[in-house]
């Protein structure tokens, strides 16, 4: 086993743990649990950081170049984003939504090669790590919006019915939780947009073309226009709270559905084989 | 020494009995002092509250204390003591501390987790200080027992969460806000919860205050009290899309506001979400209302509901209370058995017999052509000088060991000639706090 393969399997393993910890803090109601798993998943985050460069080093490109590599990226986006939220909203609770997402990821990436991929010297260019980079952290900032918006769903119903479990005194106010759904709409979106414009850049220096109407890109597409739907929605008719929630919830599963299930079930231009042109 | 209290609650007596058995707090002096002539007593605590008394003391001698303190407390209150006898509960050594942490620590109270009872034991230990009937061992107990409460009351959310119909309404807000100090208020009619529970909204933040009345001097002296503004009832619904929360108990008979008024509040509202709590009966607010998005509408009933689920969260903190609870009488009960004045004199003797030994080898091993006799001598000097140095302080602790001041000896022994070290916690014994509310 290589150095990276080993580090990669610690950062899972402290995921595991932390998750395990969410989880048990979150069931059997022991909030010091919950605490420690925050201060565990900055450790994590800290070796998953020194994963990555580890990997960037010895392969010489930014590792985004496989599904392996890829799915390690978003976890450690996705775990990034989520501290940074929580530097802003104390919430520990959203970590407990984000941490099995980031887990899963990288426990689907164990399951892919991680033989580190010869890149096609055609998308050898700057563009492709401004590229996936902002697609990442864009599709990290809308996990933390599905979450959210899982989270405000559970509250409001709890509100509405006047039924109250465990999870009603712990979860964030309606306020706060659709004030997040809010400022993850407008870093995401813009986040989004660029990894599109980065991206069709690339193309034209890659293929000659801006916009090749390759299954990845239309579905992309599509999710970005959803996004800057909710978007308006928003600013200018008053949409929030319910509405809100939900288009961020079907939102994320449109952009996994543009990540896993082009990949999985359709080919073109964006599917990590053509990447290393096998 | 053993703790015994002698006491009656709410559990085991009703106000009838409660209201005769208990001590003006103005004047405890008295029924102290009485309490700490009684034969067996040699420390007094007396803790009176509408819901409970508590006769705690520090004796030698626990079989005797016990109907001492039947008889005491129906006597000082002129009552039979067959009368009370039922009423009555008594707990002894390891059971009295822990009755007594439990107490402090609002578990053994009507609403669990209520604040009070702290500050009314504090103010109880505050009686016993002053009129110096608590020594060492209820100093000791009582400062535990408050640091006890201080740690179930931050490591459990056992007092966090409303169990009052308008502090409810209060926290309910605060699920939906979040931040109550840039939003606005509505109050329609004038009732008691109505107020009371305004009254929290603006002790919480709240920014603006609208009242309506359909007496308009009556909703202009009410919202005069909030620094509010009084709107005429004609066109309160005109109002209603600047306000968060609306409250409303007025004596209409029909419902005063719409499923369909309510719609177009929340359009103009850009769908910011309301709460709106309806406490009048029959109800102001039609029930259909609560299904609009972004509105949240609660009667009498489903704050009720709130305050229920409040308890029985309250109730789940219990049990990590109780673990508390027990963790810390283990302590306590260790320290208090090591006060004991035989086993004290006896480890004091050995600690000296284990010198006297020392330095008898020593000595004999430097004086090796010393005769059996010579030594015979030698270590039948170092026994008197031994039972000489012990003769003292042995009679006083015996002496002393009816008294108050006991304790203190015992404690200043272990102290200065370094015995094994009763296991305690209290890093320091602060000065008691300003006690809270009493009542």
């Amino acid at each position: 086993m290589t150095t990276n393969l080993l580090l990669f399997k610690i950062t899972l393993l402290v995921y595991f743990v932390t998750t395990i910890l969410y989880l048990v803090g979150v069931i059997a109601r022991k909030d010091d649990f919950r605490q420690n798993a925050v201060y565990l998943l900055i450790a994590g985050f800290i070796l998953h950081c020194i994963t990555l460069a580890v990997r960037w080093f010895s392969t010489g490109a930014m590792p985004v170049a496989s599904l392996h590599e890829s799915l390690s990226f978003f976890a450690w986006a996705l775990i990034g984003t989520y501290l940074l939220f929580y530097l802003r909203y104390r919430t520990v609770m959203l970590g407990a939504f984000i941490t099995p997402l980031a887990l899963v990821l990288m426990i689907i990436g164990t399951s892919t090669s991680a033989q580190a991929p010869a890149l096609n010297p055609m998308l050898d260019s700057w563009w492709f790590p401004v590229h996936v980079t902002l697609a990442f952290l864009g599709h990290a900032v809308f996990a933390i919006a599905a979450a959210a918006g899982i989270m405000y769903l559970l509250q409001e119903r709890m509100l509405k019915s006047k039924k109250f479990s465990g999870l009603f005194y712990r979860l964030p106010s309606l306020d706060t939780l659709d004030s997040m759904n809010y400022k993850c709409l407008t870093f995401g979106f813009p986040l989004m947009t660029m990894g599109i414009i980065s991206g069709a850049i690339w193309a034209n220096s890659a293929w000659g073309g801006y916009w090749r109407w390759d299954p990845k890109e239309t579905w992309a597409l599509i999710t970005w226009f959803l996004y800057a739907a909710l978007l308006h929605g928003r600013l200018t008719i008053g949409w929030r709270g319910r509405r809100a929630a939900i288009f961020a919830i079907i939102g994320f599963c449109f952009l996994l559905f543009t990540f896993f299930g082009v990949n999985l079930f359709l080919s073109g231009e964006h599917s990590f084989r053509n990447f290393t042109g096998q | 020494m053993h703790i015994v209290i002698v006491g009656l609650s709410h559990k085991t007596a009703p106000v009838e009995i409660r209201e005769k058995l208990a001590f003006a707090p103005t004047a405890m002096e008295q029924p102290l002092r009485q309490m700490l002539k009684l034969p067996s007593v040699a420390e007094a605590l007396i803790v009176s509250t509408c819901n409970r008394v508590e006769l705690c003391a520090v004796t030698k001698d626990p079989e005797a204390v016990v109907s001492e303190l039947r008889l005491f407390l129906a006597e000082y209150h002129e009552v039979s003591p067959e009368e009370i006898n039922d009423n009555l509960y008594e707990y002894q050594g390891e059971e009295a501390i822990r009755h007594l942490f439990r107490v402090a620590s609002s578990l053994d109270s009507m609403v669990l987790g209520e604040p009070q009872i702290l500050g009314q034991i504090k103010t109880a230990y505050g009686y016993a200080a002053e009129f110096k009937t608590a020594g060492l061992i209820l100093n000791r107990f009582l400062h535990k027992a408050f640091s006890v409460a201080k740690r179930v009351r931050t490591e459990t959310a056992i007092a966090s969460n409303a169990v009052s119909v308008s502090f409810a309404a209060v926290e309910m807000a605060r699920k939906i806000f979040d931040r109550l100090d840039n939003k606005s208020v509505m109050i329609i009619g004038a009732g008691e919860m109505c107020e009371l529970a305004a009254r929290h909204f603006v002790a919480n933040g709240v920014a603006k205050v609208l009242v309506t009345n359909r007496t308009f001097e009556r909703a202009e002296k009410l919202a005069a009290e909030f620094a509010g503004k009084a709107i005429p009832f004609e066109n309160f619904v005109d109002h209603l899309a600047e306000v968060d929360i609306v409250m409303t108990s007025t004596g209409a008979p029909n419902f005063i506001l719409g499923q369909r008024q309510m719609e177009e509040v929340l359009k103009r509202r850009k769908n910011r979400p309301m709460f709106l709590i309806d406490i009048a009966v029959p109800r102001d607010i039609d029930p259909k209302v609560n299904k609009l998005d972004n509105a949240y509408l609660y009667d009498v009933d489903d704050l009720q509901g709130v305050v229920q689920a409040n308890l029985k969260e309250r109730q789940k903190e219990a049990g990590k209370a109780e673990a508390i609870v027990e963790q810390e009488i283990g302590q306590f009960h260790q320290w208090l058995a090591n006060l004991e004045v035989k086993p004290t004199i006896i480890a004091l003797r050995q600690k000296l017999e284990e010198i006297r030994q020392q330095e008898l080898d020593k000595t004999f091993g430097n004086l090796k052509d010393l005769s059996t006799k010579q030594r015979k001598s030698i270590e039948a000097m170092a026994s008197a000088i031994i039972n000489k140095i012990l003769h003292q302080p042995t009679t006083l602790l015996k002496r002393t060991q009816d008294d108050i001041s006991g304790e203190d000896y015992v404690d200043a022994v272990r102290a200065l000639f370094d015995l094994p070290a009763p296991a305690n916690d209290d890093k320091e014994i602060k000065p008691l706090d300003d006690a809270e509310v009493t009542g």
